[in-house]
């Protein structure tokens, strides 16, 4: 790969106790799908994101496990129902046992 | 009886060719091994359980024209509350060279069960989506796709 994956995530900054949160996410990735086949007719292989964890404080709210089929350079969006202020980590994982995480802050008040 | 006893009366006639019409038709659905996929992925994680219609809001384009990067969203009606909610959802395609797309896990804390990301679809076919309430009941939808140019790259 050309560069390192790199994690892109849009959360408010703060929001109110109770107030439903969009979550966006993108990251830099090929999803090389091993269903595709090379100029010397081998097939290239798969080497894909396979999990996305979202947490707040820790504690898992949101996961997504991704096939094969899902696009390079994968999007994700969810909800989160904002109660108090403190930190999302979100995390994928790579087939290759690589994690890129991204953590951010909100503030609820 | 007698005036026609040993053939078949004509409404007889008409029903064995019924028949051969509603096989005709079967015939060509046996042969999408795809389709079958989904159904074996489904029967791996429910069982012979039923999926009843509704509760679940499916958006994809009716037409895709590149086949590579096809937006999905889905939305499923639930309170998401401690006691009622969405636990999972799972996509699958009857038409890619696996069945599986995505399958998301959600909490109460999401306070709402939706989810956007981007699939690859190889052929136009059809999404379907099935969703698993915390009580345990099934539901189901499909759509279908049309794919101008498919997305897995030869």
């Amino acid at each position: 790969m050309s560069s390192a994956p790199t994690p892109r995530v849009r959360v408010p900054a703060q929001a109110k106790p109770g107030e439903l949160i969009e979550i966006k996410t993108l990251i830099s990735h090929e999803m090389e799908s091993g269903q595709r086949k090379d100029a010397a007719g081998k097939i290239v292989p798969r080497k894909i994101i396979n999990k996305f964890v979202a947490e707040f404080n820790g504690k898992p709210f949101f996961e997504a496990e991704w096939n094969p089929a899902i696009s390079s350079n994968p999007f994700q969006s969810f909800f989160y129902k904002a109660s108090e202020s403190g930190e999302f980590t979100f995390t994928w994982k790579d087939d290759d046992g690589s994690n890129y995480v991204s953590k951010n802050k909100i503030t609820v008040g | 009886m007698g005036w026609n006893a040993g053939k078949p009366s004509r409404r007889e006639a008409l029903g064995l060719a019924a028949i051969a019409g509603f096989a005709a038709l079967l015939a060509p659905r046996l042969s999408f091994a795809d389709q079958q996929m989904v159904d074996a992925e489904l029967k791996k994680l429910y069982g012979d359980k039923k999926f009843e219609a509704g509760k679940i809001k499916l958006d994809v384009p009716e037409i895709a024209e590149n086949g590579l990067v096809v937006p999905i969203s889905v939305e499923v009606d639930s309170p998401m509350t401690e006691a009622d909610y969405v636990k999972a959802v799972h996509v699958f395609a009857d038409g890619n060279p696996l069945p599986g797309i995505v399958s998301y896990k959600f909490s109460p804390a999401c306070g709402k069960a939706a989810a956007s990301t981007r699939m690859r679809l190889a052929q136009t076919q059809n999404i379907i989506c099935v969703a698993e309430m915390s009580n345990g009941s099934l539901y189901m939808a499909k759509a279908n796709v049309k794919v101008t140019i498919g997305g897995c790259g030869g």
